[in-house]
């Protein structure tokens, strides 16, 4: 039985040290250099008496910054993963919560990191990895680990303004690695093209699955996601079979006709998710890769990565709307309606996760994590854990699973997972802001702001940008006299929605 | 080259586009940006950008993309 992650890593290294495991355009880690270089970084962590606590990695998007991942898993800490990307006050905001017991950085972030308030100790990337590995302190580590046990924190949006850190242990990344790769059907000849950023929980279905089938992951500089015909080039030129993309993504290349011109003629299994894919740009897909495997995912990082999937299969309509389908193995998935009574046949319910890709919650906030992760209403006999994703969801005809919409102010822009309520919390601590609220435009894609206050878009966002990350930055910015409110006296956001709408056109 | 910069301001009210010519390289314009550039110059000046056009010397500053539109549009 397994029990750690990175008994993947063990296993492979033996079959095909020489292989690449992670590389970006310039360069790469051999599954030897990712074993030695972790362990490195494992002995140097467990020298230091760090043992179960947060180890930030703040890191270029590289393979470096995996192997510094996986070191922090050897040392038997956690692993806060950040990324030059988020701005400056994101990240402070990160380190005071989580209160690492290291940073392990980069030539490129160090400068950040001298500059933020952190009085512990701050260690280059380069220089860990010169650490001797001591195989019996590693040892020692990994037989007093539990399956149970915490290896990273990754951070959401939070509707108070503040991001949450959902935490997962080893139990829960190794039953979705298991399901996800069966489901895709994953293997040595797999060569990944990651997009995601590695700060995100997106990322593992390319970095767990590559060390447990001796596979690789090319890291796709973001740039390319501007140049979708450059972007094609780069998955042919490196042979890429295998994509795990947010929609967005996707869409670029299609909707500018690149499939005319130029296939990428290496990939066969293209997963998606995060959004819902219009079927017009998706049938562009499916017939330039007529022999290629589709599959819509869906899932919330509270539950590790992806719970349900879709294999398309039968053709769809332009009206038509993809299912999320069923559950991986071993996940079961709960609609429940009102009164929390499971949901009629065809009926819309709370879309409710049940199984061991659980994580373990909210890091430092049992609150929000007990309001969410609840006894099962339908089990009053012994404890029966519960994820509440707040989405709503619902049967199709066939017995598939739909993704209906969100309860709350979630939204989902450009694949990111947004907390409109953290842009207005972040909004109304700028001077001159009387008050403020945002919407989301479906039709246009666009995150639109409206205040009431003396001051001016050009320095909303200026002064935003330094406190979110460049996706919650509203696009469109409308001054209001003043707020429009319903008769209890809460801001209009359908009336606002609907404003918004009409002036986007 | 007015209504251009209206564009780009519209997008980016904190950016000086007469003065920037990294947008590419200082990451200030990202996907979403050209998506939404591409749409709105289609809008605003009748110009459908072709794909091969879309590189980042094209989109690196506002005189730059100011050219190919005056270009593209020399050719209708």
């Amino acid at each position: 039985m397994q029990f750690n992650v990175m008994e993947y890593l063990e296993h492979t290294v033996r079959r095909v040290p020489d292989k690449l495991a992670y590389a970006n355009d310039e360069f790469g880690l051999t599954f030897e250099e990712v074993y030695g270089q972790s362990r490195a970084i494992g002995t140097f962590l467990n020298r230091h008496n760090l043992h179960k606590q947060p180890i930030v990695v703040f890191m270029n998007r590289s393979p470096k910054a995996i192997a510094a991942y996986y070191g922090v898993i050897y040392s038997g800490n956690f692993y806060v993963p950040l990324d030059d990307e988020m701005p400056r006050s994101r990240i402070e905001t990160i380190v005071r919560k989580v209160n690492p017991g290291a940073i392990i950085c980069d030539e490129s972030t160090k400068e950040t990191v001298d500059a933020i308030d952190f009085q512990g100790n701050v260690h280059l990337f380069d220089d860990l990895i010169q650490c001797p590995v001591d195989d019996e302190a590693l040892i020692r580590v990994r037989l007093s680990a539990l399956d149970t046990d915490p290896l990273y924190v990754v951070f959401t949006s939070g509707s108070t303004g503040v991001p949450k850190g959902v935490i997962a242990n080893h139990r829960s990344v190794i039953d979705y690695i298991e399901n996800l790769s069966d489901v895709l059907a994953f293997g040595e000849d797999t060569i990944f093209g990651n997009q995601t950023p590695l700060y995100l929980d997106a990322c593992f279905k390319e970095l767990f699955p590559t060390l447990k089938f001796g596979a690789t992951t090319y890291i796709i500089p973001k740039s390319l996601f501007m140049f979708p015909l450059k972007l094609v080039e780069f998955l042919n030129e490196y042979r890429i079979n295998t994509v795990c993309w947010v929609v967005s993504a996707l869409t670029m290349i299609s909707s500018f006709k690149v499939l005319d011109k130029l296939v990428p003629q290496f990939l066969h299994t293209v997963a998606f998710g995060s959004e819902v894919f219009p079927v017009k740009q998706f049938n562009l897909w499916r017939s330039a890769l007529p022999g290629a495997k589709f599959v819509n995912l869906y899932g919330p990082t509270e539950a590790t990565g992806m719970s349900c999937y879709y294999k398309v299969e039968r053709e769809f309509e332009e009206h038509e709307i993809l299912p999320i389908g069923k559950p991986f193995r071993n996940t079961e998935i709960l609609l429940l309606g009102s009164d929390d009574r499971e949901a009629a046949p065809g009926e819309v319910g709370e879309i409710c996760i049940r199984g061991t890709c659980l994580t373990l919650g909210y890091y430092e906030d049992f609150a929000k994590t007990n309001e969410v992760f609840v006894q099962n209403p339908l089990n009053s006999l012994y404890p029966d854990l519960i994820y509440r994703t707040g989405d709503l969801g619902k049967y199709n005809e066939h017995g598939e699973l739909m993704f209906v919409s969100r309860k709350d102010y979630q939204i989902k822009h450009m694949g990111y997972r947004i907390e409109l309520g953290e842009i207005e919390a972040n909004v109304t601590r700028l001077e001159g802001i009387k008050s403020a609220c945002c919407v989301y435009d479906k039709t246009t894609e666009k995150i639109v702001l409206f205040f009431v206050g003396e001051t001016d878009a050009r320095s909303i966002v200026k002064e935003l940008k330094q406190l979110l990350p460049k996706y919650m930055i509203p696009n469109r910015i409308e001054p209001l006299d003043a707020m429009p409110l319903t008769t209890n006296g809460k801001i209009d956001r359908v009336y606002l929605k609907e404003a918004s709408s009409k002036k986007g056109r | 080259m007015d209504e251009l910069l209206k564009i780009l301001e519209d997008m980016h009210p904190d950016v000086d586009f007469r003065q920037c010519d990294n947008l590419i390289k200082d990451k200030v314009l990202d996907s979403f940006d050209i998506v939404t550039l591409l749409a709105e110059i289609d809008g605003e000046f009748g110009v459908t950008i072709p794909v091969e056009e879309i590189t980042p010397d094209n989109f690196d500053s506002a005189q730059a993309l100011y050219a190919l539109i005056t270009r593209l549009s020399d050719d209708l």
